[in-house]
């Protein structure tokens, strides 16, 4: 069963980023101290979250184009709380950014399953009035550093065991949902209904209902990742993440989720996610320009498709009882 | 004569053989925009004996299958479980009662594992609700030995063949305990001796009790497996009864209301010069050194069991795949067929078995269909001529004695049969000088059957190169001059005259 | 089956005339004139020859885009990365000025790359058989990438000055150039997509593809063809955008992709392929523009737009579902 799961895609991920880094290494040997590492790790954490997220959605035969946006949205608004409501606690923070992140999810959510509109139709739309709504409310003007409470800016750098609560929030994501995705009806129900929504249909799972799940799953990640990237940063302005929803699309197709659904695991995000995390970070250390960061995953997204296409080819029908033995 | 089966109909009289039934459907009732699928039928399933349930495509069987699963809620009637009024919200209030089915094509998940497939909705569970997997993928394994099935559970489904996947679809029913089991055409995708053991399955479950459906087109099966019959037409109840107490015509006349002995045209075939000659077409995987010639004005069947190569065959020769080797020739010459394009241009055309699928564009209205691979003849310099386009349409049509309210109306709206006509009509209007049929008449009413028979009868007359892929020997047997029998991706016989007869196609199909 | 016994079957049912008139394109048409009146009524600014004009560069250049992508949409693909090729061509141009090539040159150059990067994306579909949406959300990075990786933060400019002439030239009185072309791009692909063998072709692609390879049509050639087509429209619109703005920035037409996506929506193309008109996504493009023109002449910020533009794209889908929802809950009880 654990051979299952570390199927060999994953392991071929692993391998991939095994070897960026020992290539980085041989020029530039701190890039790879456990320090380091943690560090890229914790950088990388926003887009864990997000590709986990994204993952189930994709696995459901959808896709959520709305993600940035709704956590800048959801960035934004806890910023303002924050401003207005300094005595508020962390505590009540994250409620609200995972309330927030979880309803603007369930309104994709709803608009796919209960009018079946398709959903990149859906989460285009919702993008631009997320982006939209962070304007009205803030009226464009930035919250800055200086405007939120020490408390607020402080939760994500807070380390427990040597690592910060951001760096934690991704593991603990990863871990829930390794679990929920191999271990609960809902978990499975993603794969069954993105793997064959006819079929699903005679099991008694709804396909509607289930890509809603995804889509609200989806936006609490998205909410949560809101307010962890709004207190790191420690600024709020309407386009913050603008176009990060194409990196989480990315780390997803890069960890061999498959865009037709029912295909994907939450070890290949993290790993789609990490090797996008581990470029981003080398680039400055290898001492070449950011700008060629966009290009660079561009790439990486053209190559990992056309490497999942080539593996899940289908194969002709075996009929000749030659080429069975052959096969 | 139809009067005495109206009298046999009340269903009450058969009660006294098995007591209540399990399962029993009273006068239900489910209407869709513009058809009435089912207008107040019967059905009841009783302990330990299989119910052929028999009627024409459209007669409402898959409606009423729907409905005992839960996936479509009755207008109108009952449903009763051990004689008490139940309701189906969703399939899983359906599988609570113990209704499971195994549906036509088998509906299962290829990326998740064989424990998963059999239990996904029903999964044991663990503490806070997680999937117990080991108990699940145990179970999964007692359920598969119990029906002779020697498959790992935790093997992902994709890597099953199919007759396996099948078997992982029974215990899958098997699973949810259920008491009644619904059989959807279970042997149309299987081999002989996969059939066999299905019988032999099916035997097993009689003897634990469970009442199965059994719906199916063969009549033979039929009358070796079942014990009742409900038949249904049109959407209606028209009787049922023991099996025992019948016999085929009657069954048949029945199912289709009036007499039917299935006539086959009576043709006087003529044979002109050879037409197409194929030579040492082979394949990696599909087939091996296929070859053959094919005259002017005759009809050669294509004959063996399903999965053996012929629609393989016949979509190389069409240039959807490529073959590794072997060559084509039309009247003598070379003929280079890369793409179904270059075939349709040397006059090779076909007529698919997946109507819906590849054969009809069914969302386009009729015209356009017929006109698609005809568009060079009905434009000028690449624009359309609407009316070039109706008349082309209209002429065969007609002479294909479509029925249709306008030649604009979707092909999606028609029956099976008439969409099929629309599929020949397109074929027809480019002139082809070979018509390749796969499987022309499966699925469709007797009635355009025997319309379609006649047509193909007709073509082969005027001089058109007839292949005629079939898996229903009357049919093979009524219609062919010749015959080619393929096993396993090979030709295992070519058959003429008096060798053609039933025994030999099975013989030579089933490899005995 | 017995009911209908003749052997004549009509060509149509409906009139050609009937079934337009109850389309989704004479609904879009009425919502564009209520919008004009609106805005006639709302600033007295707007009823004026030269603001109208000034208006239509609010969706020309998208617009040219737009109906290269009806096409390709019908046919159940897409292609998310024309922005990108904006940004490319632009970024190609800009170089090309800094060694001297005159106009003609750089709108060869701009109308190349924009095929250039059509036919990478067509092989990427069409010859190793990707899916579109995920292979165009990867060029779109690549394409625009190598803007950055060329420009960083820096700005091309310097373009001779009769290359202004595409971006802010008039033809006649109030009628610009880029007017003119987007009419005559509409009737071209008007008359492609409704009037010619390869529109029909599109069509039967679009609504299954496995039926059209089925009867002949060369899917893969058909499809290719779209990818080029709307390489070049975005190297068109290049063209026109990068004289309009006069200068070249990697960032240039940034989120273009989903304002053609939603313009060719609006029009009444299914995004999952098959049917949709030229006429619908021309008056589609009337209507964004004079919602954008209306809501700047009232001084409502551009974001604010957006949403506007958003709230379109999913309330024209949602609104004829709510709507045969309600009346099928109405017609139950």
């Amino acid at each position: 069963m654990l051979q299952r799961l570390i199927s060999s895609r994953e392991a071929l991920l692993l391998g991939a980023i095994a070897v960026l880094l020992a290539l980085i290494a041989t020029r530039f040997p701190g890039f790879i101290a456990p320090g380091n590492l943690a560090h890229v790790f914790n950088d990388t954490s926003p887009l864990i979250l997000l590709a986990i997220g994204q993952m189930i959605v994709i696995l459901t035969k959808c896709i959520d184009l709305s993600v940035a946006a709704n956590l800048a949205l959801t960035g934004m608004v806890v910023a303002m709380i924050n401003v207005s409501f300094p005595g508020v606690p962390v505590a009540v923070i994250l409620a609200v950014a995972l309330a927030l992140g979880t309803l603007m999810g369930m309104v994709n959510g709803l608009l796919v399953w209960k009018l079946q509109i398709p959903p990149i139709v859906v989460t285009l739309g919702t993008m631009t009035i997320f982006r939209g709504i962070i304007f009205l409310i803030s009226d464009g003007k930035w919250v800055n550093s200086h405007e939120m409470s020490e408390g607020f800016k402080a939760f994500p750098r807070a380390e427990l065991l040597g690592l910060p609560m951001l760096s934690w929030v991704a593991l603990v994501a990863v871990a829930v949902f390794a679990v929920v995705m191999t271990r609960t009806r809902l978990g499975r129900a993603f794969y069954a209904v993105g793997g064959n929504p006819h079929a699903a249909v005679y099991t008694g799972l709804d396909v509607g209902r289930t890509q809603f799940w995804a889509f609200t799953i989806s936006g609490a990640l998205a909410g949560i990742t809101g307010y962890l990237w709004v207190s790191r940063y420690a600024v709020a302005y309407v386009d913050i993440a603008g176009g990060f929803e194409l990196d989480v699309v990315a780390a997803c197709v890069i960890g061999g989720i498959s865009i037709a659904g029912g295909v994907g695991t939450v070890g290949g995000a993290l790993l789609g996610a990490l090797f996008l995390g581990v470029i981003k970070n080398a680039l400055p250390v290898v001492d070449i320009s950011p700008f060629w960061q966009l290009a660079i995953s561009g790439a990486a997204i053209i190559i990992a498709v056309a490497v999942n296409a080539r593996a899940a080819r289908v194969k002709g029908r075996i009929i000749l009882k030659s080429a069975e033995q052959a096969a | 004569m139809l009067m005495h089966f109206q009298a046999d109909q009340a269903p009450a009289d058969q009660a006294h053989a098995a007591g209540t039934p399990v399962l029993a459907l009273e006068g239900i009732t489910k209407a869709f925009p513009g058809v009435k699928a089912l207008d107040g039928v019967s059905l009841r399933l009783y302990s330990g004996e299989v119910t052929a349930l028999v009627g024409e495509n459209g007669a409402g069987k898959s409606t009423v299958v729907k409905t005992l699963t839960g996936i479509y809620q009755p207008d109108g009637g009952a449903i009763l479980v051990d004689g008490a009024p139940v309701q189906f919200p969703t399939a899983q209030d359906a599988a609570r009662s113990g209704v499971t089915a195994i549906h036509q094509e088998t509906v299962l998940f290829d990326e998740l594992s064989v424990a998963e497939n059999i239990f996904l909705g029903h999964a044991p569970r663990w503490r806070f609700g997680l999937i117990d997997w080991r108990s699940m993928q145990a179970r999964a394994g007692e359920i598969l030995r119990g029906i002779g099935a020697e498959i790992d559970p935790a093997t992902r489904l994709r890597d099953l063949g199919i007759a396996n996947k099948h078997l992982v679809a029974i215990a899958r029913a098997l699973s949810v305990d259920a008491r009644v089991v619904i059989m959807d055409e279970p042997t149309a995708a299987l081999s002989h001796k996969e059939i066999e053991e299905l019988y032999e399955l099916v035997e097993k479950l009689k003897a634990q009790g469970k009442a199965i459906l059994f719906i199916s087109h063969k009549f033979d099966e039929i009358f070796r497996i079942a014990d009742r019959y409900t038949v249904f037409r049109d959407g209606q109840f028209i009787g049922d009864g023991l099996i025992s107490e019948i016999d085929e015509a009657a069954l048949v006349k029945m199912m289709v209301g009036r007499d039917v002995s299935q006539v086959f045209p009576d043709r006087q075939s003529a044979p002109g010069e050879e037409v197409l000659q194929v030579v040492g077409y082979s394949h990696p995987t599909e087939f091996d050194e296929i070859g053959f010639s094919l005259k002017r004005g005759e009809i050669l069947g294509f004959y063996g069991l399903v999965g053996a190569g012929r629609s393989e065959f016949m979509q190389a020769l069409f240039g959807i795949t490529r073959p590794s080797k072997g060559v084509t020739k039309i009247e003598g010459e070379l003929a280079v067929v890369r793409s179904p394009a270059e075939a349709i241009a040397q006059g090779i055309v076909y007529v698919p078995e997946d109507r819906g699928q590849q054969g009809a564009i069914t969302a386009m209205p009729i015209f356009q269909n017929v006109t698609l691979p005809s568009l060079g003849r009905t434009s000028r310099r690449g624009f359309l001529k609407l009316a070039e386009e109706f008349r082309l349409a209209r002429e065969y049509t007609e002479r294909l004695d479509l029925r249709a309210a306008s030649l604009d109306t979707p092909v999606g709206s028609l029956s099976g049969g008439n969409q099929q006509k629309v599929v020949i009509a397109k074929w027809l209007a480019t002139k082809p000088r070979v018509i390749i049929l796969d499987e022309p008449t499966k699925g469709i009413d007797i009635g355009s059957k025997a319309a379609v028979h006649e047509f193909m009868a007709e073509l082969a007359a005027q001089g058109l190169a007839v292949i005629m892929v079939s898996s229903e020997i009357p049919e093979i047997l009524g219609m062919s001059d010749r015959v080619i029998v393929m096993r396993e991706g090979r030709i295992a016989a070519e058959l003429e005259g008096d060798d053609l007869t039933p025994e030999t196609l099975v013989r030579h199909a089933a490899g005995i | 089956m017995s009911e209908t016994t003749t052997r004549h079957i009509p060509d149509r049912l409906r009139s050609p005339l009937e079934a337009r008139l109850k389309s989704w394109e004479s609904l879009l048409l009425l919502v564009a004139v209520a919008i004009f009146i609106a805005n006639s009524f709302a600033s007295p600014y707007f009823l004026n020859a030269w603001n109208l004009s000034d208006a239509t560069f609010n969706f020309t250049e998208k617009a040219m885009i737009a109906f290269a992508m009806a096409l390709l949409i019908i046919s159940g693909e897409i292609d998310l990365s024309v922005a990108a090729i904006i940004a490319l061509a632009s970024t190609a141009m800009g170089a090309a000025v800094q060694f001297g090539v005159g106009t003609p040159g750089l709108v060869l150059i701009g109308l190349t790359t924009g095929l250039a990067c059509g036919a990478f994306n067509a092989v990427l579909v069409t010859r190793l058989g990707l899916p579109s949406i995920v292979v165009t959300i990867g060029t779109m990075s690549l394409f625009r990438g190598i803007s950055y990786i060329v420009l960083g933060d820096q700005v091309y400019k310097g373009y001779p000055a009769d290359f202004a002439f595409f971006g802010q030239g008039y033809v006649f009185w109030v009628i610009s150039f880029e007017l003119v072309l987007f009419a005559l791009l509409a009737v071209i692909y008007g008359v492609v997509l409704h009037k010619t063998n390869f529109g029909r072709a599109v069509y039967a692609i679009g609504n299954n593809p496995t039926g059209a390879l089925f009867s002949g049509i060369r899917v893969a050639r058909v499809k290719f063809i779209l990818f080029l087509l709307t390489g070049l429209m975005a190297g068109v619109a290049a063209v026109c955008l990068t004289s309009r703005l006069g200068s070249t920035r990697p960032s240039i037409a940034f989120g273009w992709e989903l304002e053609v996506v939603t313009m060719v929506v609006l029009g009444g193309v299914n995004i999952l392929g098959g049917s949709g008109s030229i006429p619908g996504v021309v008056i589609a493009a009337f209507v964004m523009g004079l919602v954008t023109f209306g809501l700047g002449l009232l001084n409502v910020p551009g974001i604010v737009m957006s949403i506007m533009i958003g709230l379109l794209l999913i309330g024209v889908i949602a609104l004829p579902r709510l709507w045969e929802k309600w009346r099928r809950r109405v017609a139950r009880a």
